[in-house]
């Protein structure tokens, strides 16, 4: 325990203190809003930003737990975030009976053995391991049953459902176990540095779509995301990106180049699993966290963002 | 509460989450019968786990001796959830299987119940029977609220072995009572009818 907190490097403290920092100013700035008059759709709009800073709160709570007891504290997280993801994906996917034994088997074998593969830091098996072995196997048992309904698209949907939140999501803190030069640490810097510049887009482009948001990019899959907020919510987390440079091995404009790619395949899950969710006919994936809907309305960017970053940084900078 | 308790809902939420909705009704310490559609060994603990931690006390579910009656069963339904076993398959014939129940209501707690007596294969309630009538007869001050389970059907259907996590809604609907002078079935029908009504039209899937 004290090693591990040595081993953290001191810019971490830096980062953190200085998000909770913008935490209780964006609180402070919440608390001030809901007091000022105003009509009911301005109180609503309000309790709602509130709600959302409350969940922030909440989340930099679990990372600073996660970060400061060490990496098996963080797969245990993120194991359980893909837990709670799936089950909202597999609520709403419709299965049959003959789906129950591999449904099962994803939850209590698959999304563990895909965590335990990053804690012993298997590279190689961790990537095959569910595009191969569950892809092949688990409709195998499904077949078994005879049961030919719709057996492709159950299949198909369940496959989804375990790529999207487990084996997608499993990239984040699969980023600790890249060999980074320099100091140990710094792999858990990469970490914060994704999910920093994943949700900065986030509220940028929340901010941004709520001040100037006119013309809608696809009303029909997602109506609150806009060009103007894409644009200038994507332009701003980019920049917040690039001034991270310092805690990354890469160069400002390296860096730079790398947020944008977050942001856009940040941008990308989210209208994505917004058509899957819309198609599976719900609006909000769950009641996980107050204001953000569910577990996959919160990760949804990540698990677009976390496979290309892990990918980019392995090749270029291991 | 009980550690063995903290344990139990800790379980419950992780496996099927068991969200509270309260529609028409709000928490309260007022005695009350809980009642509810059954397809799944999880719903009496997914009801009680949906209630606030200062209500599980005072409120017990019943419980099925010949399933929960034995073994490491009844250590989680007698210590866990503090459950009411009642004797369904009329071991005793001269003893009337509500008699625990009076009991239970009698000492001021509030009850949960499965009027079907038995695990449906759909989510939408066979036929009630009769207990409930005759427990709101003869307790008149207890309200009766209708509480319709979502999901948990897919979770733990009958003859499953393991649970399939799923995100569950626990439905608690405005309270009723028994009118005065309305017979048996058309008060059993109408309980149903409340419970159905919750589902929002998903039912029967």
């Amino acid at each position: 325990m004290m090693e591990h907190l040595r081993s953290i490097p001191t810019e971490f403290f830096w980062l953190f203190g200085s998000l909770v920092l913008l935490l209780g100013l964006s609180s402070a700035v919440g608390a001030v809003l809901v007091r000022r008059p105003g009509d009911a759709k301005k109180a609503a709009s309000r309790a709602n930003l509130v709600e959302r800073i409350n969940a922030w709160w909440v989340m930099v709570g679990i990372l600073a737990v996660a970060f400061l007891t060490g990496p098996t504290m963080t797969l245990v997280l993120f194991a359980l975030a893909s837990y709670f993801a799936l089950r909202e994906f597999i609520t709403l996917t419709p299965s049959h009976s003959g789906d129950r034994l591999p449904l099962s088997l994803s939850f209590f074998l698959v999304l563990p053995a895909q965590y335990l593969l990053i804690g012993l830091g298997r590279y190689g098996l961790f990537v095959i391991f569910i595009p191969v072995f569950a892809f092949l196997l688990l409709p195998s048992i499904a077949a078994l049953r005879s049961d030919i309904d719709d057996f492709l698209s159950r299949s198909a949907k369940q496959q989804w459902g375990l790529m999207v939140t487990v084996y997608a999501l499993s990239h984040a803190p699969a980023l600790l176990m890249l060999p980074i030069p320099g100091e140990p640490g710094r792999s858990a810097l990469l970490l914060f540095y994704l999910l920093l510049v994943v949700q900065m887009s986030d509220v940028m482009q929340y901010v941004f779509g709520k001040l100037f948001g006119r013309t809608k990019i696809a009303p029909v899959v997602s109506p609150s995301k806009t060009v103007e907020g894409f644009v200038g919510g994507g332009l701003a987390a980019t920049g917040i990106g690039a001034a991270m440079w310092w805690i990354t091995p890469f160069t400002p404009l390296e860096s730079a180049a790398i947020s944008a790619v977050i942001v856009f395949m940040g941008f990308l899950g989210g209208l994505t699993l917004s058509a899957v969710k819309r198609s599976l006919g719900a609006k909000d994936w769950g009641v996980m966290i107050e204001g953000h809907g569910g577990m996959l309305d919160r990760t949804d960017s990540i698990c677009f963002a976390a496979p290309m970053f892990f990918h980019i940084v392995r090749y270029f900078y291991t | 509460m009980r550690p063995s308790s903290a344990l139990l809902v800790g379980f419950v939420k992780l496996m099927v989450g068991a969200y509270a909705r309260w529609i028409g009704s709000q928490p309260s310490a007022t005695q009350r019968i809980y009642f509810a559609n059954h397809t799944s060994h999880i719903d009496t603990l997914a009801i009680w786990s949906a209630l606030p931690r200062s209500l599980r006390s005072r409120t017990r579910p019943i419980a099925a001796r010949d399933y929960w009656g034995k073994g490491l069963r009844k250590y989680i339904a007698t210590r866990g959830f503090g459950a009411v076993l009642i004797d369904r398959a009329r071991e005793q014939a001269d003893v009337d299987p509500l008699q625990p129940l009076r009991a239970a209501l009698a000492a001021g707690d509030s009850l949960i119940i499965f009027p079907e007596g038995t695990r449906g294969a759909t989510s939408t309630p066979a036929r009630f029977r009769s207990g409930l009538y005759r427990l709101a007869g003869e307790f008149p001050g207890v309200e009766l609220i209708p509480v319709y389970l979502d999901n948990l059907h897919r979770s733990l259907p009958k003859g499953a072995l393991l649970p399939v996590p799923m995100v569950c809604t626990v439905r608690f609907g405005a309270a009723l009572q028994l009118a005065s002078a309305e017979d048996k079935d058309a008060f059993l029908e109408r309980m149903r009818t409340a419970v159905i009504a919750l589902s929002d039209g998903r039912a029967g899937t």
